[in-house]
């Protein structure tokens, strides 16, 4: 129980600052591809200070109100996840959390918002299957949901979910929003004509967004270690490094792709989803 | 310590411009240049903006466009003129249906002449205005919303009243 409390705590307070670290590392790695020198490493920092102190400016108060819920479920979810819950739970709250976004882009009125908004809802039409075949294929694995049973299960998942692994890894390009998956919201100005979702969000109201992005950035790298962990220490390293190398897979891809249209997000998704995801389950159908 | 200068996104309009200065502008975000390194990103949105790049002179045309996109920027905000069409309206100064530079329609902190304005010149205009850009988040620090002017009217009358 006190583990399980001091494992939700360090997530409160390190999950920002990693996220927001990665998200450092993610745009000097992308410049030096791009043949740049790129901004220091704290400049995600800097960008979320710098949006609390600007002038509050939003177009209805509601807005902001369904922004703080967005990040407070967020968190939840990763808390969730972090205190070794259900799976289910996460991907619930997680779904609930994305609806609150979109709720808060349609409430502005503003036609880039709401066409950002229709982007991310079809966005969530094409991860949400894979994602909920990663949480039946644990369970199917480990017979639980539970993280804290999954952790302790003694044999590596990757082995039996290969095929769920390259699916999440597949669906994760959408969640991290990165080309060319990134249809509603860039972080690159040359991908966007106005800013997609957070079009009508400025200062405080933005800088929530970008923390909740790290917060989510870290529990979705958190189902990427769940695939290597086994109980021992080399698993947790293992786990760890397969995580930064998929962190840096995502970068790479963002900056070799441009972005395509929603009609092969939602059907590649969707593919990938019932080949690679699907066939793994029926496989562990008949293993188990 | 104001981290206003430390991450400024700009956002960038053409008015009448030729698209010389407008390449130059967009230069400055080459590798060659890379004003990234200064935290400096290119937004296409006014409500994510801290600088506003204006690039040509005003025509009557554009004017409610500029006026609108300054509006919309929350408090800090600079506004840069590019190039001398920006700077007083250049050699179209003239033209039946220019108004001149852009501090016709909205104040303007930093001037960048040139023609075009090369993105040294650029470079060093946006980083003029991060200087401004921080006096105003000071001031914006100082003043209460409410009494500040009834006290500046104050002072004012005071100075007059001395000189007279």
């Amino acid at each position: 129980m006190t583990t399980m409390i001091l494992w939700v705590i360090a997530y409160l307070i390190f999950a920002p600052l990693v996220g927001g670290i990665l998200a450092g590392l993610d745009r000097i790695v992308s410049a030096r591809m791009q043949g740049r020198v790129g901004p220091p490493l704290l400049q995600p920092f800097y960008d979320v200070l710098k949006l609390m102190e600007k002038e509050p400016l939003t177009v209805n108060k509601v807005q902001d109100f369904y922004v703080m819920c967005f990040l407070i479920f967020i968190v939840i979810t990763g808390g969730f996840f972090f205190a070794g819950g259900d799976l289910l739970l996460v991907i619930f709250s997680l779904t609930l959390a994305s609806v609150f976004l979109i709720v808060a882009a349609f409430s502005s009125n503003s036609p880039y918002a709401q066409v950002g908004a229709e982007r991310e809802l079809l966005q969530i039409m094409a991860y949400e299957p894979m994602v909920l075949m990663t949480a039946v294929g644990f369970y199917m694995f480990t017979g639980s949901f539970r993280v804290s049973d999954i952790l302790t299960f003694g044999q590596m998942p990757l082995l039996y979910l290969i095929g769920i692994f390259i699916g999440y890894l597949f669906i994760l390009t959408i969640k991290f929003r990165k080309s060319p998956f990134d249809l509603s919201m860039s972080h690159h100005a040359h991908q966007e004509l106005v800013k997609g979702l957070t079009t009508e969000f400025s200062g405080k109201t933005l800088a929530m967004i970008e923390v909740a992005h790290w917060y989510e950035n870290i529990f979705l790298l958190g189902f990427v270690f769940l695939f290597f962990v086994n109980g021992t220490p080399l698993s947790i390293a293992i786990g760890v490094v397969v995580c930064l190398a998929a962190y840096f897979l995502e970068v790479l891809i963002d900056n070799s792709y441009a972005r395509m249209k929603w009609q092969f997000t939602l059907k590649s998704s969707w593919v990938i989803a019932i080949t690679a995801g699907f066939i793994n389950l029926v496989v562990l159908r008949f293993m188990f | 310590m104001s981290y206003v200068t430390k991450s400024p996104w700009v956002i960038h309009y053409d008015g009448s411009s030729c698209n010389g200065c407008d390449i130059e502008v967009l230069a400055c975000l080459t590798p060659m240049y890379d004003v990234e390194r200064f935290g400096i990103i290119n937004t296409g949105n006014p409500k994510h903006a801290d600088v506003f790049l204006v690039t040509g002179a005003i025509n009557e045309q554009n004017k409610a466009v500029v006026q609108q996109i300054y509006d919309q920027m929350p408090e800090p905000k600079v506004v840069v003129a590019i190039g001398i069409c920006a700077t007083s309206g250049g050699i179209f100064k003239e033209c039946y249906n220019i108004m001149g530079g852009t501090d016709t329609v909205i104040p303007v902190d930093v001037y960048v002449p040139g023609c075009a304005a090369r993105p040294e010149a650029i470079i060093d205009g946006v980083v003029k205005g991060l200087g401004v850009l921080a006096e105003k988040k000071a001031a914006m620090g100082k003043k209460p919303a409410e009494p500040a002017p009834a006290a500046e009217e104050a002072a004012t009358e005071t100075e007059m009243k001395e000189e007279a």
